[in-house]
């Protein structure tokens, strides 16, 4: 009898989490491609609105798809590589102005980096005048930029992981003759290897929901990611018509991620409770 | 037994035996010269054109002092420390330093350069067509490369050339029926296609005259203009059209006896006026308050009601005969897995009074996200959709690393399962999770996107168009700047200040807070 309330209840937050997912998936099949004519259970079945998307020439949904996922991989490797090596130094050597350096990371970790996003786009529009390859519109624009927060989200989350490791793995290997650069790349990396892929999963979907910086940053529609150009596809008139276009969009946005998700499954539960938040 | 690799290396350095150069070692330094130089080729011609000495400087030595680093064996952390911190500083460290620094400024539309740039907006903008000059007849010409007028006085025929230099007669030219110059010795005269084509240059070019400036009117007529407004810099003040402004540096702008002040300003220091904006001026200070109240409760609501949710769940499917769990779980994620921004705008429009899902279900006419209490509970609602699969992964995370004995013993000793859930199984949960809930409380704390996506701050007041109901300290600091009306990016900068401020406070206090828990509990 307990038990069936338990699954009662559990089923009952199930269909609170899943029905918004069940809207969505029933508007991208839905022929007629509104919000009015959209239900919670499909009223039809076409693939309409994916061919719609695909075809349009005022939404470039496939440059979007790219753009999103090679600034959200790029800056999500590329950051987890440079907090890495910080937390290495931090972690394994003892030097002049380490706890000095480990403490302003803790402090700068408070201040995240949209907060400033004032000077930060009074510093591009220097960018974009001097060189216009780096400035607004440009995908190594945001991707510096991104690289910037870097190091203030995740090096103490790493320096505790590396903090787990023994330190007689490097010893022995140093003993043996190895270079710091060895130990780093041939003994440390292969062993956070499976926290480290977690850790690159949320940074991977963060970046990809980035909406305050980008939408300021990226305004050329064939320089924006996903977050930004869905959001323009239904903003003013498009919200009731192109609706179904852009359930369709979500579903393909999410693909990556669900599939991932479900291959890294029992790593996660043990990689979140180390730490990074998503809202 | 703590050898550091420091010590090693210094151990083996007494006497420094000569490393062998390995392949390894020398491809890495040639790389790192290799794109040390190409930056360096790519960074510099610009900076150079822009003569931008100091940056410049900056760019030198900074690329001298890594090159240096990783050419040297020695400064071993440096070398790992280096590449992100340079990002940091460049992309973090600074614009925060900078957010500060502006927010002791002007800075904005109407006082967005110096003194000296106000002063030529002010008189450039003040041009108008003297009274009783002539409309001179102009066709554009080149002389060499450069873009000059023509000009043929309508009534002596006299003509003259027109370059930024100022004005110097013509001997020997041609006029045409129209009143125009066609031909003339050393000038190239622009046909009408391509005077049009370079339309631009030509509204550009002004023609300094002892009173005034000749303008060109279109692409064949010019006109002599007197600035109305003129700059006297013995009285430190603008004069003309029968009034006098007088320069105000306490405000950055030219203001009159009657206290209005001429549209164009320049950027100024304020001191401390926008800090005692926000908490002294009567419109935003009442908004300010609320808006600051509407946050926490906002932040704490989200955190308090996914972690309720998230762990009710977890300790539902927390139980041995439990069944089906891996199902559960999936079903339970996929909100988590689902792109946020996206789902932030299907909320959105489920709320949508017209077409809205949640209207057409219930049969409803309701407009949700119009009115003040509903759109709070909509975007709360939101929040708690989007956030608590990841507390439930969490709390079946650290609710597995509590072993089943501490339970088992509080039941032998006869407690009930709620007392030593509250005893028990609760005080542990937070040990491991209050540091996820601190840095969730201030992810929400900022959470723009849950805002911006949904209702965008609204609804609006009528009384107060600028501050909505859901804003939230982030969101309104965007709008000031970024919004539709005029960009006051020194007070946003200000914004962000107080919300750096609030969020700082509330870490301290919180981490303090933390270490004793784990004090007691650990």
């Amino acid at each position: 009898m307990k038990l069936l309330l338990r699954h009662a209840y559990v089923l009952l937050v199930c269909a609170f989490a899943l029905f918004p997912i069940l809207f969505v998936v029933s508007a991208a099949i839905n022929p007629l491609g509104t919000l009015a004519s959209s239900d919670l259970l499909p009223t039809g079945a076409s693939l309409d609105n994916f061919a719609k998307l695909f075809s349009s020439d005022v939404y470039p949904f496939g440059r979007w798809f790219f753009n999103s996922v090679f600034i959200a991989l790029a800056s999500s490797s590329a950051s987890l590589l440079l907090s890495m090596f910080a937390a290495y130094a931090f972690s394994r050597m003892r030097f002049a102005g380490r706890r000095v350096g480990l403490l302003s990371l803790l402090l700068i970790q408070m201040f995240p980096q949209f907060l400033a996003i004032v000077t930060i786009f009074m510093i591009f529009t220097r960018v974009t005048e001097l060189y216009p390859a780096f400035g607004f519109n440009t995908t190594w624009g945001i991707l510096l930029l991104y690289l910037g927060g870097a190091l203030g989200v995740n090096t103490w989350l790493m320096k505790g992981f590396l903090d787990t490791i023994p330190k007689e793995l490097d010893e022995s290997a140093t003993v043996d003759g190895a270079t710091h650069a060895q130990i780093f790349w041939k003994i440390i990396l292969p062993l956070v290897t499976p926290i480290l892929a977690v850790t690159a999963l949320l940074a991977f979907i963060g970046t990809m929901s980035e909406f305050l910086m980008a939408n300021i940053f990226l305004r050329d529609p064939e320089s924006k990611t996903l977050a930004v150009g869905m959001y323009g596809m239904i903003a003013g008139d498009g919200r009731n018509a192109n609706f179904g276009m852009f359930a369709a969009a979500t579903l393909l946005t999410a693909i990556p991620t669900v599939s991932v998700f479900l291959w890294l499954q029992k790593f996660i539960v043990s990689g979140l409770t180390a730490g990074a938040v998503k809202g | 037994m703590s050898l550091d690799v420091r010590e090693a290396a210094e151990v083996r350095s007494t006497p420094r035996p000569r490393r062998e150069l390995t392949t390894a070692y020398v491809v890495s330094r040639i790389a790192v010269l290799a794109v040390a130089a190409a930056i360096l080729l790519y960074a510099v011609p610009p900076l150079v054109a822009a003569e931008s000495w100091v940056s410049l400087t900056v760019l030198g030595l900074a690329s001298a002092i890594i090159g240096y680093l990783y050419l040297t064996r020695r400064f071993v952390p440096a070398k790992y420390l280096v590449p992100g911190t340079v990002f940091l500083i460049a992309f973090q460290v600074f614009p925060v330093l900078y957010t500060v620094s502006t927010a002791f400024t002007n800075f904005g539309d109407g006082h967005r350069g110096d003194k000296a740039a106000a002063i030529t907006a002010i008189e450039t903008g003040s041009v108008r067509q003297a009274p009783g000059s002539p409309e001179y007849g102009l066709s554009a010409a080149l002389k060499g490369d450069t873009l000059v007028f023509l000009l043929v006085d309508p009534k002596t025929k006299q003509v003259q050339e027109g370059t930024a230099a100022g004005l110097a007669p013509v001997q020997g030219a041609r006029l045409g029926v129209t009143g125009k110059v066609i031909e003339a010795p050393g000038y190239t005269v622009l046909k009408a296609p391509e005077a049009a084509a370079r339309a631009g240059q030509i509204a550009g070019l002004a023609v300094p005259t002892r009173g005034g400036l000749i303008k060109a009117n279109g692409l064949s007529r010019a006109v002599e203009g007197r600035a109305a407004l003129a700059y006297d810099a013995g009285c430190d003040c603008v004069r003309g059209e029968g009034d006098t402004w007088t320069a105000d540096e306490s405000q950055g702008y030219f203001v009159n006896a009657k206290g209005e002040h001429l549209a164009q300003g320049w950027q100024v220091n304020v001191g401390l006026a926008n800090f005692a904006r926000v908490v002294t001026d009567p419109t935003l200070s009442a908004h300010f308050l609320g808006m600051f109240t509407w946050n926490v409760a906002f932040a704490l609501l989200s955190v308090l009601g996914t972690f309720a949710l998230g762990m009710s769940v977890a300790l539902a499917l927390h139980h041995p005969k439990m069944r089906g769990t891996r199902i559960y779980r999936i079903a339970l994620i996929l909100p988590y897995a689902m792109p946020a921004f996206a789902m932030l705008l299907v909320w959105r429009d489920m709320f949508n009074r017209d077409f809205g899902l949640i209207n057409n279900l219930f049969g409803l006419d309701v407009d949700w996200l119009g009115g003040a209490v509903s759109a709070k509970a909509a975007v709360l609602l939101v929040n708690l959709w989007l956030g608590f699969p990841y507390m439930f992964l969490v709390t079946t995370g650290a609710l597995q690393a509590i072993p089943r004995e501490l339970n088992e013993a509080a039941s032998i000793d006869g407690a009930p399962p709620s007392y030593a859930f509250r005893k028990v199984t609760l005080p542990l949960l937070l040990v491991s999770l209050s540091p996820l809930l601190i840095s969730s409380f201030a992810f929400n704390f900022n959470n723009y996107n849950a805002i911006a996506l949904t209702t965008d701050g609204g609804p609006f007041p009528a009384d107060s168009p600028t501050v909505g109901a859901t804003d939230l300290l982030i969101s309104y600091t965007v709008r000031l700047a970024f919004g539709q009306g005029a960009a006051q990016f020194g007070l946003a900068a200000t914004m962000s200040v107080f919300i750096f401020a609030i969020v700082a406070t509330i870490s301290a206090i919180t981490f303090r807070r933390t270490r004793k828990l784990e004090d007691v509990y650990a």
